[in-house]
Parts: structure tokens; sequence; C-alpha cells
């Protein structure tokens, strides 16, 4: 087989696998309310790994996405439920701040790694002020929303099919995706081609935060209620998402559909972890086993293509 | 002269540090200045052994970091304890096997990097979680103290300074030379300003990177013992803290998150700035809130001032 269309189509077939082990181990989870019950969880971490996809995307790294998806379920459960217009008025100023952020690195030259380390303290020290211990209230509608009960298919699988495929019309076939791409690439040969980095960057930190937000929001609607640590894992799912969806880390090499699978994946291995019965004290490690074994297969098929 | 050691990395996180300290002082009126320093030396030492593996590991290149160092800690502080024992006859033994565990957890860092060819920053998160689990199933509802001679190690005084600090700079003074004399430390800054150029000048650019994460797991393990023995035991969560801290401070102090530039002094001021930052907010009497807020504004207003890299 074509090795291209296979080092593409693995996180799809990791997923698959995944899913039939599950099935395997517990077949009453082949169902709608099986689905439902499993794959909820993964409509905020796919949220968050594209928030994590586009920073990925101008070589950067961002180490404060838990803390900004905490935040915003703290914001959504208080200001947001209290005050709809204040609330939303509070995160686009979230949204506004990433851009600053972005600017801020573009300028400077600085390292995202640091600067999103400081700025995840940020934001966990106003989440805590807005809620010091877990509370508030999840508004209505946002409930509403994330327990739908859609016809036929999940609501959680539609969310993400329609997330996926959105950004990846944006990303992978609009014109602006392109310089967006380019930009992680070779940023030298963009900019001498009269393109603004700075604007580039700005703009995809700031669609960085607003899928932040959509994270933040649709872990609310499903939690009910707001906690700035929540999100804690999400730094780290979110990377190792865009990882497995066969993002690379420079180059400006990403996948939105790969990123929304692999992050499924990682919501499913989760799951099927607990359906094995390992040990507790093992399920972490099971998940980096996960991990590793996934990538392995990946090194298998791209060593393969670059020996030809 | 002065100008030349303005334009020092490292002079920034010293600057922040004593400035930090001053504060804190002038706002209790002088009193508690030398205990504060004590106490930063004692907690700044911890950060300081593993910022200074993560510091090697950073240097070697874009991309190079050990996320897996809060578990190698985790992992070497368990396996130190159950071996030992509580037995100060067994503290040997105990040493070796906790070392030995890090070193293993290095060299499956590497291995991963290497045979898998995935980015180390997923390769070493995904040990950590192996690692961890091993370090939670072997270390189950430990609660075992250390030997005492371990034990007044980690916490024994000179003149108000810990013994360990003094230790601590001797390997970083070691450090500081093995990076600027022997053929190991050049090739780690040589392999980080251009891996592929290092590579065609004949150095073994594998070999430098495999010594490199082995030495930050090992120095993580050391981290790990000495923490045990001088918080009384291990715990399960003892090394979490250190994931940020040890990455904080090895950019803060100066050392290039390009890569090919090191800088040892650099560890010591940030990681006492970190300690001493925290302790000032405590003393104002700032909230949990306001201290993670204006811990997160100092650590980005401190890489803004001591800007970007000019190369790249």
């Amino acid at each position: 087989m074509n090795r291209r269309i296979l080092r593409q189509a693995l996180p799809f077939l990791t997923l698959a696998v995944v899913l039939a082990a599950t099935f395997y181990v517990q077949p009453r989870t082949m169902s709608y309310f099986g689905l439902n019950l499993m794959l909820q969880y993964a409509v905020p971490i796919a949220l968050a790994t594209i928030a994590q996809m586009f920073i990925i995307t101008v070589n950067d790294l961002d180490l404060s996405t838990g803390p900004f998806v905490g935040l915003v379920s703290c914001v959504g459960a208080t200001l947001l439920f209290e005050n709809p217009a204040l609330g939303i008025i509070a995160l686009l100023a979230l949204i506004a701040v990433y851009g600053a952020i972005g600017a801020l690195i573009h300028i400077r030259n600085l390292p995202s790694i640091v600067v999103t380390l400081g700025l995840s303290f940020v934001w966990l020290g106003i989440a805590v002020m807005i809620l010091p211990s877990p509370g508030g209230k999840a508004p209505d509608w946002l409930k509403a929303l994330m327990t739908v009960q859609t016809p036929i298919v999940p609501f959680p699988i539609i969310a993400a099919v329609v997330i996926g495929v959105m950004v990846h019309l944006a990303l992978m076939l609009s014109s602006y995706g392109v310089i967006a791409r380019g930009a992680g690439g070779n940023p030298k040969a963009l900019s001498r081609a009269g393109w603004s980095m700075l604007n580039t960057k700005v703009v995809m930190y700031m669609l960085a935060g607003f899928f932040g937000v959509l994270s933040g929001l649709a872990l609310l609607g499903l939690t009910t209620s707001g906690d700035a640590h929540v999100a804690d894992r999400y730094t780290l799912y979110s990377i190792a998402g865009v990882i497995l969806g066969g993002g690379e880390f420079i180059g400006g090499r990403v996948s939105p559909l790969g990123a929304v699978v692999g992050a499924l994946t990682l919501a499913l291995a989760g799951s099927f972890l607990i359906f094995l019965k390992i040990s507790p004290d093992w399920q972490i490690g099971a998940q980096g086993a996960i991990l590793i074994v996934v990538l392995a297969l990946r090194a298998l098929v791209t060593y393969g293509e670059q020996k030809r | 002269m002065i100008g030349k050691l303005l334009r020092q990395p490292w002079v920034f996180s010293f600057g922040a540090a004593i400035a930090v300290w001053l504060a804190t002082i002038a706002y209790t009126g002088g009193q508690g200045a030398g205990a504060i320093l004590t106490a930063a030396f004692s907690f700044a030492t911890f950060t300081i052994i593993v910022g200074l593996g993560q510091m090697m590991v950073i240097t070697t290149g874009p991309g190079n970091v050990d996320l897996s160092i809060p578990a190698t800690i985790t992992l070497a502080g368990v396996v130190a304890m159950k071996v030992m024992d509580e037995d100060t006859g067994r503290m040997l033994i105990g040493i070796v096997a906790a070392l030995g565990a890090a070193t293993l957890v290095g060299i499956f860092n590497y291995g991963l990097i290497r045979l898998l060819r995935i980015p180390p920053i997923i390769a070493t998160l995904s040990s950590s979680f192996l690692v961890l689990s091993t370090a939670i199933s072997y270390g189950r509802g430990i609660r075992i103290k250390p030997p005492e001679p371990l034990a007044e190690f980690a916490t024994m005084q000179v003149l108000g300074i810990p013994i360990m600090a003094f230790a601590v700079l001797a390997v970083s003074v070691g450090m500081a030379l093995v990076l600027s004399r022997t053929v190991y430390g050049r090739s780690v800054l040589a392999v980080g300003q251009n891996s592929r150029a290092a590579w065609l000048a004949g150095l073994n650019v594998g070999r430098t990177r495999f010594l490199t994460y082995v030495l930050s797991a090992f120095l993580a393990g050391v981290c790990g013992i000495l923490l045990s023995g001088f918080s009384r035991g291990a715990a399960l969560n003892m090394g979490e803290e250190f994931l940020l801290a040890s990455i904080a401070t090895v950019v803060i102090g100066g050392t290039s998150v390009a890569g090919g530039r090191a800088n040892v002094p650099g560890i010591w001021g940030a990681a006492l700035f970190m300690y001493l930052l925290v302790t000032m907010l405590n003393t104002f009497g700032a909230s949990a809130g306001i201290r993670l807020i204006l811990t997160g504004l100092m650590i980005i207003g401190v890489i803004v001032a001591a800007g970007g890299d000019e190369q790249r």
C-alpha cells in the first residue's frame, strides 16, 4: 500500500482499533447510549486539541491550555450564568489577551513555552479568585446543548465530525490557511513575500483562545459546575492529541481531522482501560503505553517511506 | 567591565532574586532576613539539581526537553525509601538502587526518542506515565522514614547555609567545567547549535544526546533521594512541582531554548528568585489567587526583560 496514504490513515486506524477493542471487552458499549457516555468528554478534549493545534501550526507550544480551559469553566459558571452580557465580554477579553500574547511572543521573539508557562499561573490565579472552590452553575442552554439527544448518531460523534471538518476546511483548503501553515513552514519566505507574520501569529493565537473558550464551555455543560482545576490534564492531552493525529511540532505540519481523531482516541483509551479492569496503579502507565505503541507504528510506516 | 557584566544573561535572574529579597525584608523591617535566605537555599537546591539536568537537555537543541523529571524524582524517592527501609546500614544500597532506577529511565527515554523517532516532549511524557505507574505500584501505601544520616545530611546547616547547598554548588561548578572543558560538554553545545554541522564535523550526536538524557534522569534521581531525606519520606506527588520549576529556572536563568547556549549560574539565580518570590507574596499576605497571578506575571516579565534569542 502507498505509505503516504497509510501514514495519513494511521490516526483513523488507531481509533478504529481502540474502538474495536473496547467493543470486544465490553460489548454493551456498542450502542447509542454506550457511545454517548464514553465519548461525551471527548468533545471538550477535541476542542482543546484544536486550540493547541493552532499554536503548534506556527511552531509554538501552549503550556497554558489546561488552566485556560479551567478558567473559562469558572467564568462560565459564574459571570456567564449571572449576567450573560458581562460573561460574553469577559470571554472575548480572554481571547483578546491570547492575541496580545501572540503579538508579544512574535515582537520580542520570546520562547512560547516560557511565556505560556507564566500564563498558566495567571489563568489559574484568576480562576481561583473567581471560584476558590468548585461551584457555580452552568447556564441551562449549555447543559441542554451538551446533553442533546440527536437521532441515530450520538451527539459527541456529530460534534467531533463537525469540528474536525470545519477546521479542516478553514486551515487546509482556504488560502489563508495555507499562509498560516506557511508561517510554521518557512516564516522568512512568507514575510519576504509580503505577508505580515505578526498578523498571522495574532490570528492563530486568537483562534487558539477561541477554541479554548469553546472547550471550557463544552466541559462546563457536562460538569454543570465550574472548577479551576477541572482541566489541568488538558495541556498534556491536547499536545498528545495533536501528535497522535499526525501533527508535527515544527514546520506547520498539522491535521485538524487527525487532531480530533487523536483526541477521541485518547478519551476512548481511558474508557477502554477502565473496562479492562487494570489495577488503578497502572491506569496512567497503560495510557503511556498506548501512546508509545501508536507512535511506534507511525515510526515504522514513516521509516519505510524515507527508505524508498 | 560593568557593561560586559550586565550583558550576561544570568545577571537578570540574580538581580530579580535580590530585588525580591530586599522587598520582603523592607516589608518586615529587616526581620527574618537570614532565615528567609536559609530557607531559600534549602528549597532552591532541589530545583537547581534538576534544573542542571534540564539545562543540558534543553541545550541539545530545539524540541529537547525532559518531562519525565517529576516521575523520576518520585520513583527514586520511593525506591530509596523502600530499599533502605529505615536501616542506616542499607543506605548505600538504597542510593545505588534509586540512582540505578533513575538511570534506567534515562536510557528508556532516549531509546524511545531514538528508536521511535518521536519528539522528546512526547517520548518523555509517555515514559513519565509508565514511570509514575511503576512508582505508585511499587510504593503502595509507603510511610517509610529515611535513615537518620540521610535526613541529617539533607537538613544540616553551617552558618545558616544548608550543607546541601555547598554540595550542589560543587556539582554546579563541576557541570560548568564539563560544559566548557570536556569533549562531552562541548559536543552538547555544538549539537544544540546545529546538530547536522556537529555530525558532519565528526561528533557522535547520538551518544551526546544519550548521555544527556541519562544525566538528566540521574540528577532527578539524586533530587528524589535528597528530597525524601529532607521531607522525611517519599510521597507519590513529591515530584509534581518540579516539572514547571525545572523548565522555568533554566529559561529564566538565561539558557537559550533554541539550544546551544547553557548558563549554570543563571539556574542558581532563577531558582532563588522563584522561591523568594513566593516568600515575598506570602509575607505580603497575598491570597492564593494573587500569588499565582503575580508568579505568572513575574515569569513573563523576566523573560520579556531578558529578551528572546537574537539568533534564529
